[in-house]
């Protein structure tokens, strides 16, 4: 018998101004361009009802776009239902047959693409395999813990080596512990594989742990795309800064430009960052906990209101004139009591200006 | 606190019970009082004095009906342990005994005294000929009988049994004996019937005769004579209960499946079993169908030939019976096939099925249980159904009304309604126990926590116009027979004299407004309050007896739970001609002697409705998080007070469910009510049977949509006061063609 490798066949998915309406006038997604690269793991991430997972589905072919385009590889697939696209998705609740053994659950979609059933049967155990679950093969769905269902469910994906393959929040019904693993191995399949995968999440760590690129989406529209690395240091706007990891927002205003610096000032405090485009005049400025220094000789006065110790550092919650910041600051053997008057600036570099 | 409990002297309940077996020896007429104990008319005419109404006490006292002097011990023992506390391991036998002794006591001279003197000829030989008589037990020896059943349950309690919960070991002792009393006793009693031969012994040859008679599995009508009952009763269950599944389920596939626009109309259709008197159908396809039947008509004048009685027999009550049962498939489907996980199927579409395939290896598959559960429900259902068999079967024997007429008819012989009986309950218990057993092992349809965002995929395109073909035709079909229904119960004379009257409700609904007030001179007012208020008296308490046995069944882990929750949910399988017949056999004679009484038909209902109210406790209970009690628990509230101000509370659309249907359900019920009703107590459901077998069909009609109206009434009042459950998942088939 010759041995038999999970390869793939990944292809991009192309968005073009792709719209979806439910009922008369309720807009799931609105009007969206979107460009996955063949053997990328892109995530759709943004908060609950923002259009991630209709758009997850569109792709699937399991809703369909009430206008727009949709490219899978160089076919377009707008009009194709699920069981003509060659794409597979694990679903958040893994939905897989009760009634069907693992074997028979892994080899379910492999009969469907006309694989004899000699050959379905060896694929299948090769991506059990693949998985970790070689011998489960007999089982149930209900005699497996939650894990394993999860991973039964991506090998009954990989087996037909999509085109592209979907994640729909796969990791939400996993123990904290199991998910850094899971996400681990997905991580690691999609590399070794160089699958192409779309994978929708709510949970921020998630997606920067995982994705080469992270598309952030907010009321059904794209609100920033980016690696996590370019939507961490310079979010577009409020939403995405507020969204993706933690940001203090603080009004400024922006008193000079030159070349693409500009000076900002909040009470008196001048700091200088890269301008993006922003002329004079009030603007917003986001400043991670972890970038802002505190107890320094000059800057922006501010008390200490709460201070927290957590172990590896500390937080503090500081109160102004300019509201409330979330600091943190690694000096654990010297905390700030509450109450106490302080100075606080920013560290060089972290700090990005958005429009107000 | 807990501590506190345990050390104070003071234990209200047992006082209270004690008080009550008090009033129930020395106060209240200890035998049956013949006008019933709420008119009072006791009072005035020689009580406490004479034997018929005197309490107990009185009794004894004038050296009568000594057997009942022991009964002052268990009476007297409680009083003993009233100081003491709880935890004294005194407390705890002495009620045992007490309870024990007065309950048994009870049950053996109920038992072993009857109407002739001694029951038993040992008895007899060993205490010589007793020289007095006693009739069937009244309210003070019922009362005497609960007191000294909680005194033991108390004591049972008090050994530290439930965690010496007094609430829950009383209601599990209450619900345990009102069912053996009710249900297994009758069902025993009729079982032994089946032996008895006519001089009053017992012998197998008796039941042999009759069980192995050619009436019951004679196969004549594979070589074109009749065939048995039994024979009947099966093929016509098989039949009924293959077809309703296949047209609940294509009902059910319509309604969640495609994208037809009118599926609301189409779920109304569920509401019409619960509301329609079950012979119904099969008089609207007389009018329909029958020799002078519309189409009927219609056809022999077409077609020049003579109009036949084709009707009567099989065909008739299988269309009948499918009509009525239809929507029961179409009730449990829809679950069914709404609860297959719609991402089950969006999978198996991903994993590159089609949509054929996908229905064929998923959600088919997926179903299988419920199609399973559909087809036992209109097995037993159909073995059940009296009032068509009887309005249509003509010669085509059935179990249900074999029974009927061995009781009633001219025949009159008990042993063969026994055997009958027997084979009919063999049928549907094993029928019950096949459910149970298939159930319990496979059910993939659960609405889980976990998001479903999903869609059902629409029919495959080869299947949905066929079903939809079938669905709609069938729904027409039954729209039909329903406006039959309301056009038939004004005509004059059907088929004969087609001119609108409302003469038939005229007869029996007419009134006369005079001084001393509302005169109903209708026909059928009698039985329509009588009707109403029986329905009335029985719905809250098979809603009671159904909620507590429901919060037992799903808060309380006891030795014994299994056989318990078996014990209740019998009844559900019993069809009523069996229970009627169980229950003259068994309370025609003391010690429980209510035939003929109003009380007989309220006991059946309860015991013959109370699934109903289990099955909707235990649906809204299970959605109560436990946490709920036990918070109540653990802030110092008992059981009982943590059912009354907790859990009920939360129940109210289940309790509202459990009334409406139980009083509907005694509205519409015929099979063990036939039995049951007696020149006073009437029913209306007896008393249109008694129409139709006069062939005075407008009346019968007109009183039954008059019925339906009510119930409908009823039903749609629910369906205000409760509102409507709803799963949230998106239906938007319609918008998915724009694309």
């Amino acid at each position: 018998m010759t041995e038999i490798k999970i390869g793939t066949k990944a292809a991009p998915v192309r968005f073009e101004g792709v719209s979806k309406i439910f009922g008369k006038d309720v807009v799931a997604v609105d009007s969206i361009d979107l460009h996955v690269a063949a053997g990328k793991l892109v995530t759709l991430l943004g908060p609950s009802g923002c259009g991630k997972t209709t758009t997850l589905r569109m792709i699937a072919g399991l809703e369909m776009a009430s206008s727009g385009r949709i490219m899978i590889g160089d076919r377009d697939v707008t009009k194709l239902p699920a069981t003509d696209r060659d794409v597979s998705m694990v679903f958040q609740s893994y939905a897989l047959f009760p009634h069907m053994s693992v074997l028979e659950n892994v080899m379910y979609g492999l009969t469907f693409s006309g694989f004899a059933k000699a050959e379905a049967r060896t694929r299948a155990l090769a991506g059990l395999d693949l998985v970790g679950l070689k011998g489960f093969d007999a089982r149930l769905p209900s005699e497996l813990s939650g894990g394993q269902q999860q991973r039964v469910a991506v090998a009954r994906a990989l087996v037909l080596e999509p085109q592209v393959l979907l994640f729909d929040e796969p990791l939400s019904n996993l123990d904290a512990k199991l998910r850094r693993q899971v996400r681990e191995d997905i991580r690691a399949i999609q590399q070794d594989l160089g699958l192409t995968v779309v994978y929708v999440t709510h949970d921020q760590e998630e997606a920067l742990a995982v994705s080469d690129e992270i598309v952030v989406m907010r009321n059904a529209a794209i609100a920033q795309i980016g690696t996590p690395r370019q939507l961490y240091d310079a979010p577009n706007d409020r939403f995405v800064a507020d969204f993706i990891g933690e940001a203090n927002l603080l009004s400024c205003q922006v008193v000079s430009v030159a070349g693409d610096m500009a000076t900002i000032e909040i009470e008196g405090y001048r700091f200088t960052l890269p301008a993006r485009g922003l002329g004079e005049g009030p603007a917003t400025v986001a400043v991670r906990p972890s970038r802002l220094r505190i107890g320094t000789d000059d800057g922006i006065p501010a008390t200490v209101s709460k201070a927290t110790y957590v172990g590896v550092r500390m937080e503090y919650t500081l109160t102004g004139s300019f509201g409330q910041v979330f600091a943190v600051h690694d000096d654990v053997d010297a905390p700030l009591e509450p109450g106490r008057e302080i100075h606080m600036g920013f560290a060089e570099r972290g700090p990005v200006l958005l429009p107000e | 606190m807990r501590v506190a409990s345990d050390t104070k002297t003071t234990h209200p309940v047992l006082i209270f019970w004690i008080a009550a077996g008090w009033v129930g020896f020395f106060l209240l007429p200890w035998y049956m009082v013949e006008d019933g104990l709420w008119s009072f008319r006791w009072l005035f005419d020689g009580y406490p004095f004479d034997e018929d109404y005197a309490p107990a006490a009185f009794l004894v006292g004038q050296g009568e009906k000594l057997w009942l002097a022991p009964l002052i011990l268990p009476l007297v023992l409680p009083l003993i342990v009233v100081r003491r506390v709880k935890s004294d391991p005194l407390f705890a036998r002495i009620l045992i005994v007490a309870g024990a002794l007065g309950f048994g006591w009870l049950i053996a001279q109920g038992f072993g005294i009857g109407i002739r003197g001694f029951n038993y000829d040992w008895l007899r030989a060993l205490f010589g000929d007793l020289g007095d008589r006693q009739f069937g037990m009244g309210y003070g020896a019922m009362l005497c009988a609960t007191s000294f059943l909680f005194l033991l349950t108390q004591g049972i309690a008090a050994r530290g049994a439930i965690n010496g919960d007094v609430f829950v070991v009383g209601a599990i002792g209450g619900i345990i004996t009102i069912v053996t009393a009710f249900v297994f006793f009758p069902i025993a009693k009729m079982l032994f019937a089946a032996f008895v031969t006519e001089d009053g012994a017992y012998s197998i040859a008796v039941f042999f005769s009759k069980f192995f008679d050619d009436r019951l599995w004679g196969l004549g009508c594979l070589a074109g004579g009749r065939c048995g009952a039994a024979w009947n009763s099966l093929f016509l269950a098989i039949a009924v209960g293959f077809i309703t599944t296949v047209l609940g389920l294509a009902f059910a596939l319509v309604v969640t499946r495609s994208g037809f626009r009118y599926k609301r109309a189409l779920r109304a259709l569920t509401v019409l079993p619960i509301i329609t008197p079950p012979f119904v159908i099969g008089l609207a396809l007389i009018l329909l169908f029958g020799l002078s039947g519309t189409v009927t008509q219609f056809v022999a004048d077409l077609l020049g030939t003579q109009p036949t009685r084709w009707l009567y027999g099989l065909p008739g009550v299988l269309i009948a019976q499918t009509l009525a049962f239809t929507p029961i498939a179409f009730l449990v489907l829809i679950g069914v096939v709404e609860g297959v996980s719609p991402s089950m199927e969006e999978a198996a579409q991903t994993l590159r099925a089609n949509k054929w395939d996908t229905f064929r290896t998923v959600s088919l598959p997926l179903m299988r249980p419920g199609l399973a559960n559909a087809f036992l429900l209109g097995f037993i259902e159909s073995m059940a159904d009296f009032g068509n068999p009887l309005v249509l079967g003509g010669n085509f024997d059935v179990l249900s009304t074999e029974i009927f007429f061995a009781i009633v008819g001219a025949q009159y012989d008990q042993g063969r309604a026994a055997v009958l009986a027997m084979v009919l309950l063999f049928f549907t218990l094993s029928a019950f126990f096949l459910q149970r057993a298939w159930l319990g092992k496979k059910s993939y349809t659960t609405v889980t926590g976990k998001g479903d965002a999903g869609v059902h995929p629409l029919m495959p395109t080869g299947l949905s116009v066929p079903v939809l073909v079938v669905a709609l035709g069938w729904a027409l079909f039954t729209v039909i027979v329903y406006a039959m229904i309301i056009y038939g119960s004004v005509v004059e004379l059907w088929g004969v004299d087609n001119s609108l009257t409302f003469k038939h409700y005229v007869t029996a609904f007419s009134l006369r407004i005079e001084e001393e007030g509302i005169r109903w001179t209708g026909a059928a007012w009698d039985s329509f309050w009588t009707t109403i208020m029986i329905a009335a008296i029985a719905a809250p308490l098979t809603a009671a007896v159904g909620l507590v046995t429901a919060y037992l069944l799903t808060r309380q882990s006891f030795a014994g739970k299994s056989a318990f929750e078996f014990g209740t949910m019998l009844s559900f399988a019993i069809p009523g001609t069996v229970i009627g017949v169980s229950y003259i056999l068994a309370f025609n004679v003391p010690p429980i002697e209510i035939t003929g009484t109003g009380v007989i038909l309220v006991v059946s209902f309860i015991f013959r409705n109370m699934p109903v109210g289990v099955r909707a406790g235990i649906a809204s209970m299970s959605q109560l998080d436990r946490s709920l009690d036990e918070s109540s628990l653990t802030l110092g509230a008992n059981s009982w007070q943590t059912f009354r101000r907790v859990i009920l509370p939360l129940l109210r659309p289940a309790i509202l469910a459990a009334l409406v249907y139980s009083f509907v359900r005694a509205m519409t019920a015929i099979s063990a009510v036939i039995f049951l009703v007696s020149a006073e107590y009437d029913m209306a459901t007896s008393y249109i049977i008694g129409r139709v077998e006069n062939n005075d069909y407008g009346l019968a009609i007109a009183y039954s949509t008059t019925l339906i109206f009510v119930m409908l009434a009823a039903v749609g009042l629910l369906q205000v006061l409760v509102g409507r459950v709803r799963i949230g998942r998106r239906t938007h088939h319609a918008t998915e063609k724009t694309g």
